[in-house]
């Protein structure tokens, strides 16, 4: 037995050393990733951000060089703080209080310490770095704006949040991304591929040379400059015109679906959110609840539409033929549905037809028509659910799938909607006759109704609206160049396109004709609500127009959404024109037209709601 | 011819571990003393230079040893013992302190650690005790001129101060057994070294309510007529001291880094970029190794020169970080088959005084190889313990080599009348 004591014991040491070793190697990753953090070095090249032009090749947004300070705290040793000091200008307070900032992120890994010096200062500094152990310059490139419009279509660049860095393991603490607009849309091709370098690095952190020899090292590819749909003249002039106004204006060009114009008010200088003051910036802009600069109004406003939508109340009933261009209806200021309810008409009444019904925009002809529709079926839901389908047709009630953010689906009801209202049936086409004029449960956004305005310029088909036109090395997205053709057949629309010229010849837009171009349009007006203590107060109406031009070669088509603007004539109307006639001719001759527009300001309309007084609405 | 003769005796199989451990000991040392320009492996200005050098020394002292008279390691076993003892003495006046320890010589620019060779000699002094047909370690008298043989040089080792060697004489002990030591002494042991770390981890209070559970539930179980009481009661009190003194022992007798490397084994709150640090990296080196390791010259914790000392005695992490966990099983398999031919060859002695010997040439590797292992993962407190063949340092190579090839002389002997 005593033989057997060593031999047994070095037996059992062997196996429990063996078992350890196996723990520590085989079962515990942690050591690999802390080998890793010890002993390799990662260094990040940047590349180069893609330029972005406008349709004509103008250039909008470019780079800047900016360097930022980065200290990894462990490394920093034996230097002379005071000359640091000194050399960037900041106090020993300063210097203590961000070392201690960048240790409780990581003593291991480098962070920010100074961000975005200036070029004087990036010099003194980069001559003297060899003296100071552990900090060390990154550049990076930030943007440079051309222009001073179009915020919403460009977004904006940040740098990424734990949230990102967890989702997207590309980047990095520190990196930048593109947040909003395009910058994220195109996040990807603009920023290109950033190189990666291995170090091997010993106890010291002194870089001892390339890890194996380079093999795992990738080098950066440069971010491609894209092309924009936007006209920048245009986008410059729509955002001119919406100072002191809140609203939207979204300009498309028919044939392609490309936007020329995506104008939301107010709005800020793209500039303010690059730089030192980026971080302040945001912050006001993002508090600003009243006004919401953030909040793209040609995306986001959903309203219901009001008369541009008798446009497709009649396409409908064309389509369902129901109608005919010729079928007559009597107005009798208005349109009776039904005991003691009674949709009024401001339109000078009479025998109405679609011609009139449109240029007049006729309550009660359009009542009749979507009261005809819906009861060619034998049950109203059938009804309702052809309607919503034209109407869905023409990409309403859905995302439409733009590469801007998503903005908003609208809202095109269909009769699983109206079966959970009225869960015991009971509805029927005079239930959901506001629907007829873009009333009730319908609703849209300005870019859906300038999309609308290019189909029925297209007479039956719409490109998916888009801001890309043209990607360095890539191809844009086959969305946008597929056709999307619509339920209403192609002679349908010709009617109404007289229809909606006669707006500006006899109807509602007369007093805003353009010399030489024939403009289709049609006015709106969209009730809409607040809530002021709780309590849902009615605010004066947004004032709406949809127009598209020349009548014959469609080249534009837009909508204009301006908040308590009253008439659809009065804000959205002259706004239109005006945009259409710098789209097409370059120059505009209603000089007093257009002063007016630039000057007016419908700010105490905005005052209103925060007055704290009562106050009436929609005054002449 | 004498050396034909030894050349056919001598045990080859143990030979070929030695050369085996001793090249990969080499080549781990070459890649943790790399230098970032490649120079000569015979430049004498690198650590891998000198091993190199130290590793071709050791031929003319295989020879030198094999080609002497066994007898004389026997008939001269007290006087290798007091010149050892002469030597370690020596230190006092004439030894070189590095932190805080005075265990070398200084000549030019190599050193000599005397305790090191102290290993050799006492080994063969114990045989030569443990041999004489007078000595019964049974006998309390006769064990206390065992523990005479290795105690005096663990006393001069200990004010060197150098704790590390002198536990490793400690494990003479299991030689002691083998040859009749009563085994209580090794169970005293072994629960006093259990009650230390206990008594580290929890209150001493508990460990004594535990003590007192187990002692009665024993009594009571306890079938034999002459269950006495009183000796229950006087190791209720040994065991009652012993763990409440463990705390004294521990606030003011043990040195603030041997508390240091007691509470990072123990996992306690330790600050890694001190007293941590060195386990760390040597944890972090061995456990990024994975399966096969990251390839010979490529272990990044070894390149990065993260390990402190890792050329000497943490030469295991370069093992474990390039080689993986199947070059480390590899290197523990080589050491376990070695110290299994040593106590096989050292069961089948002739003579007693050889068998003791090799016994003791066994327990000696066999630790050193443990405590120095299992202090880089973590199983025990950090002790400066080369691990044998594989090292960087001539005292330790020659030392070692020494102990073995003097046994493996006594082996390929133990056919000659003598």
């Amino acid at each position: 037995m005593r033989k057997l004591l060593l031999p047994g014991l070095i037996v059992i040491a062997a196996l429990l050393i063996m078992a350890r070793l196996f723990y520590l190697q085989i079962l515990d990753d942690s050591y690999i990733q802390k080998s890793d953090n010890n002993a390799i070095k990662i260094k990040y090249e940047y590349p180069e951000r893609g330029y972005i032009y406008d349709r004509n090749g103008q250039l909008l947004v470019a780079n800047q060089p900016s360097y930022d300070i980065m200290v990894t705290p462990k490394d920093v040793k034996n230097i002379d703080t005071l000359e640091f000091c000194n050399l960037l200008n900041i106090t020993k307070e300063d210097f203590i209080k961000k070392i201690e900032k960048a240790r409780v992120y990581s003593p291991m890994l480098p962070s920010v310490f100074i961000a975005q010096l200036n070029k004087m200062e990036y010099a003194a500094f980069q001559e003297k770095i060899r003296k100071f152990s552990g900090f060390e310059i990154l550049k990076r490139s930030l943007r440079d704006y051309q222009v001073t419009v179009g915020a919403n279509i460009f977004g904006y660049i940040t740098q990424v949040n734990d949230n990102i860095i967890k989702k997207k393991p590309y980047y990095k603490s520190g990196d930048l991304i593109g947040m909003q607009g395009v910058e994220q849309m195109y996040e990807e091709v603009l920023r290109g591929t950033k190189g990666v370098k291995y170090i091997q690095r010993d106890r010291f952190n002194r870089e001892i040379g390339p890890y194996k020899d380079g093999i795992y090292d990738t080098i950066a590819v440069q971010g491609e400059d894209i092309t924009l749909t936007i006209d920048a003249e245009l986008q410059k002039y729509g955002e001119a015109l919406m100072v002191n106004k809140r609203g939207g204006i979204v300009a498309i060009e028919p044939k392609t679906g490309e936007i020329l114009a995506l104008v939301t008010a107010p709005s800020y200088d793209p500039a303010i959110l690059v730089g030192r003051e980026r971080s302040k910036n945001y912050t006001m802009l993002y508090n600003d609840s009243i006004a919401k600069p953030l909040y793209d109004r040609g995306l986001l406003a959903e309203y219901p539409p009001g008369s541009p939508f008798k446009i497709l109340t009649g396409l409908a009933g064309l389509q369902e033929e129901v109608i005919d261009e010729n079928t007559t209806f009597v107005c009798h200021h208005g349109f009776s549905y039904g005991r003691g309810a009674f949709m009024k008409c401001h339109c000078p009444g009479g025998n109405i037809k679609l011609h009139n019904g449109i240029y007049k925009s006729c309550n009660a002809y359009f009542a009749n028509v979507f009261k005809r529709t819906i009861e060619k079926y034998n049950k109203p839901r059938f009804g309702v659910d052809a309607w919503s389908a034209h109407m869905k047709s023409f990409g309403l009630g859905n995302f439409m799938g733009y590469d801007l953010p998503p903005g908003r689906k609208g809202h095109i009801p269909t009769s699983r909607y109206y079966d959970r209202w009225y869960p015991n049936g009971g509805w029927k086409s005079t239930t959901i006759i506001s629907n007829s004029i873009g009333q009730g449960e319908v609703t849209m956004t300005p870019i859906q109704l300038a999309n609308m305005m290019a189909t029925i310029a297209n007479e039956g088909y719409y490109y998916t609206p888009h801001v890309i036109k043209k990607i360095e090395k890539h191809k844009i997205d086959k969305k946008f160049t597929t056709k999307h053709i619509t339920s209403i057949d192609k002679q349908y629309f010709r009617p109404v396109i007289d229809g909606l010229f006669d707006v500006y010849n006899m109807g509602t837009a007369a007093s805003l004709r353009v010399e030489g171009i024939e403009i289709c349009g049609k006015t709106g007006t969209a009730e809409n609500f607040t809530k002021i203590n709780g309590k849902r107060v009615q605010l004066t109406d947004h004032s709406v127009f949809v127009a598209f031009a020349p009548r014959n070669d469609p080249k534009i088509a837009i909508a204009v959404l301006v908040e308590n603007g009253y008439w659809g004539a009065r804000w959205a109307g002259p706004i239109s024109s005006l945009m259409i006639e710098k789209y097409l001719k370059k120059t505009i001759t209603r000089t007093d037209l257009e002063k007016r527009m630039l000057e007016g300001s419908l700010q105490h309309e905005y005052d209103k709601v925060t007055s704290g007084v009562p106050f009436t609405i929609n005054n002449r | 011819m004498k050396n034909q003769s030894v050349a056919n005796n001598i045990d080859w199989i143990t030979i070929l571990i030695y050369i085996i451990l001793v090249i990969m000991g080499w080549m781990n040392i070459y890649s943790a003393s790399l230098p970032l320009e490649e120079t000569s492996i015979f430049d004498l200005s690198q650590t891998y230079g000198k091993q190199m050098l130290f590793i071709m020394l050791t031929i003319p002292l295989i020879f030198t040893i094999l080609s002497v008279d066994a007898k004389i390691f026997e008939k001269y076993a007290i006087v290798f013992y007091a010149f050892g003892i002469v030597l370690l003495l020596g230190l006092f006046a004439f030894g070189k302190t590095i932190k805080g320890q005075t265990n070398w010589y200084q000549f030019g620019g190599f050193g000599f650690q005397p305790s090191e060779f102290v290993k050799t000699a006492t080994a063969l002094l114990l045989a030569k005790l443990l041999s004489d047909t007078q000595i019964n370690i049974k006998l309390f008298k006769h064990q206390l001129i065992a523990l005479a043989v290795f105690g005096f040089p663990v006393v001069l080792i200990l004010l060197q101060p150098d704790a590390g060697s002198a536990m490793i004489f400690i494990s003479l002990v299991f030689v002691l057994y083998r040859e009749g030591l009563p085994s209580w002494y090794l169970w005293t042991g072994f629960i006093a070294i259990a009650l230390f770390i206990l008594a580290l981890i929890v209150k001493p209070v508990f460990i004594v309510i535990l003590a007192l559970i187990i002692m009665i539930i024993h009594y009571i179980f306890n079938r034999r007529i002459n269950r006495n009481p009183i000796v229950y009661g006087i190791i209720f009190v040994l065991i009652t001291g012993f763990v409440f003194s463990v705390d004294y022992v521990y606030e003011n007798v043990l040195e603030a880094h041997q508390k240091d490397r007691i509470n990072v084994l123990l996992g306690k709150d330790v600050n890694m970029q001190r007293e941590g640090y060195n386990l760390n990296q040597s944890m972090i080196a061995i456990g990024s190794g994975s399966w096969l390791g990251k390839g010979y010259l490529e272990g990044t914790q070894t390149k990065g020169g993260f390990v402190p000392e890792q050329h000497t005695d943490y030469i295991f992490t370069t093992v474990g970080e390039e080689w993986g966990f199947a070059g480390a099983s590899v290197v523990i398999v080589l050491f376990v088959t070695l110290f299994m031919r040593i106590i096989y060859l050292a069961e089948h002695q002739k003579t007693k005084f050889s068998r003791v010997y090799g016994y003791c040439v066994a327990t000696f590797l066999f630790t050193h190889f443990f405590v120095n292992i299992s202090m880089l993962i973590k199983m025990f407190p950090t002790i400066g313990v080369p691990l044998p063949f594989f090292s960087y340092g001539g005292s330790s190579l020659w030392a070692f080599t020494i102990l073995l090839f003097v046994f493996l002389k006594m082996d390929a002997n133990k056919v000659n009348e003598w």
